[in-house]
């Protein structure tokens, strides 16, 4: 650390004293935190020799929110709403997580219905997210209408998510105990239309890219991962499979009644940027399989578990009884209180595994709430995938990472 | 006006306006922002310049990456308190003259976050044109809040402000 310039605005470099393989000085450059190519607030301290990246060290904690500390102040139910907004690209499938755990310390299973209606909003959220991440890393590798094609799908899911719950991003639609309301008419027509509809607009998104000579250059033998790295280092989602790892919780360890669905897990063996690439598109693929199975096959009955202590009642039977009356007022009061103990339980979000740690001292606020979240696991590999390859290849590594910055720092 | 009916007969191609009213035209019809997406809001920012909502109508889909070519900040999401320093060096990079969108609760108020971490409203540290409500707000929202932006800028003077 003997020298320090400014090479145009927020860039710092600092000459490290240490030589390089090509003659030259390894430098320290800075990236980030407000970057374009950064997929939000991720920083990274890269040594640089010429333009081949040596070290890579990312500085995470800038969009710290304090989720877990704030659930900790809030009541069981009012804990969904900031799970929402840790992995704001998959908000159902973080609910799911939480809902899971605390459902497995009171001791509750949901009815088919509510189950499959989870895996649908699981899977639907899982297509949203992956076009964020194609529509983003399309842009940075130079195919900038990517984001057109997959923002116009990704509004399709949005206004399901609308009819479904009343909100576009955050619905805090899968709730301990069930979910929010029933699917109504409306949106059961608008998910055939859309599953009926997607497989086309893939096969769009592949004619752009698939055989694109300059996205296969530029991905293609780029941030190799082996599958015996990927594992030590954590990885998991598409990080995994695009090594070649079969690894998808969905059919290793499946919750919410995902080993009545018939799907594939797509891997790939080329362990790099392509592979992965090739994972998300054939798990979109997968997902709209699931989402035809389970429209077609969407249970009759009720969507919440019938216990007034943790739900409330039918606006209906509050004119009509007191009792309901009195547990509307304690569930908005005083909440439901949750027997101690404590329950993991991980789901398969877009990204990989999303895991919910609960602890319940019996009250009716949870002691603490401890997300563990796939894109902070990710990001540990990404110093080996981005060793040696240029600067610009490093942008490639980061879009293929898919980090969510919310979900990295929570 | 008289002069104005006497120019406008003599002169039929030339259109006689104020400096101010000219200069802000051009100003509110292309308000360049900021590439500065922070969280959940950043999705629904660039869900505005889909081909849906279609930011471009108004003058305002060319997201600048540096902060010199930019007019306009949209604080899209929540600010921590290691991000504060950040964004304000960010709004001092902008060149005048800059204006603010504070997007979402978070940025506004610290939203449903009231703890150690997040800065209780973006306007703590720069000065703020306009605030969104939601959380996230929707598309619709941003534009509106754009359209109110264009209406102000409209109706500034061209100095800078103090």
């Amino acid at each position: 650390m003997s020298d320090t310039g400014t090479v145009g605005q927020g860039i710092t470099v600092t000459k490290t004293g240490e030589q390089g393989a090509f003659g030259g000085e390894l430098l320290t450059i800075n990236f980030g935190p407000h970057h374009p190519s950064t997929h939000g607030v991720l920083r990274l301290i890269v040594d640089l020799d010429g333009e081949q990246v040596r070290r890579l060290k990312p500085v995470i904690g800038y969009l710290h929110t304090g989720i877990e500390k704030q659930a900790e102040a809030l009541r069981w139910q009012q804990v969904v709403v900031v799970t929402d907004r840790h992995d704001y690209l998959s908000p159902p499938i973080n609910n799911l997580a939480y809902a899971l755990a605390v459902e497995k310390l009171l001791g509750v299973e949901v009815p088919p219905r509510a189950s499959a209606l989870r895996v649908i909003m699981s899977e639907l959220t899982r297509i949203a997210s992956h076009l964020v991440w194609l529509g983003t890393s399309g842009i940075e590798l130079g195919a900038s209408t990517m984001l057109m094609y997959c923002f116009r799908e990704r509004d399709t899911i949005l206004d399901m998510n609308e009819e479904i719950s009343g909100f576009r991003m955050h619905t805090s639609y899968i709730r301990p105990g069930g979910v929010m309301a029933d699917a109504t008419p409306r949106f059961l027509e608008m998910l055939d239309r859309f599953i009926d509809k997607m497989p086309s607009n893939v096969d769009e998104y592949e004619a752009l890219l698939t055989m694109n000579p300059i996205f296969r250059s530029r991905t293609i033998g780029i941030g190799r991962l082996p599958a015996e790295d990927a594992k030590v280092l954590g990885a998991t989602g598409p990080m995994l499979r695009g090594s070649g790892v079969a690894w998808d919780l969905r059919k290793t360890m499946p919750y919410s009644g995902y080993e009545k669905y018939d799907f594939e897990v797509a891997t790939s063996d080329l362990c790099d940027c392509y592979g992965r690439y090739l994972v998300r598109i054939k798990e979109m693929r997968e997902a709209v399989k699931i989402l035809r199975q389970a429209l077609d096959r969407l249970p009759d009955g009720p969507v919440n578990i019938d216990d007034r202590k943790v739900l409330p009642p039918p606006r209906e039977e509050l004119e009509t009884s007191m009792e309901a009356v009195i547990h509307h007022f304690k569930l908005f009061t005083e909440g439901y209180s949750v027997p101690a103990g404590d329950a993991y339980v991980a789901v398969e979000s877009g990204r990989g595994e999303n895991g919910c740690y609960v602890v319940s001292d019996g009250t009716h606020k949870p002691r603490r709430v401890k997300f563990r979240s796939a894109s902070f696991v990710n990001l540990q590999p990404l110093e080996r995938m981005a060793l040696n390859h240029m600067v610009a290849d490093m942008v490639a590594i980061i879009g293929t990472a898919d980090t969510v910055l919310g979900d990295v720092d929570r | 006006m008289g002069l104005d009916n006497v120019i406008a007969e003599a002169l039929p191609d030339i259109i006689t306006t104020r400096l101010d009213s000219l200069v802000n035209w051009a100003r509110k019809s292309s308000l360049w922002p900021a590439t500065f997406g922070l969280a959940c809001c950043a999705i629904e920012m660039m869900a505005t310049t889909d081909a849906r909502h279609d930011l471009a109508r108004f003058g305002s889909e060319v997201f600048r990456a540096s902060p010199r070519q930019a007019d306009v900040m949209i604080v899209s999401g929540r600010v921590s308190r290691k991000m504060a320093p950040v964004l304000r060096r960010i709004y001092d990079q902008m060149p005048e003259p800059k204006w603010v969108i504070s997007m979402g609760a978070c940025a506004s108020t610290g939203g449903v976050f009231n703890n150690y971490a997040l800065l209780q409203g973006v306007d703590k540290i720069v000065p703020v044109d306009v605030y969104i409500p939601g959380c996230p707000p929707r598309p619709e929202d941003l534009l509106n809040a754009l359209m109110i932006l264009q209406e102000r800028i409209k109706a500034q003077g061209i100095t800078p402000r103090q």
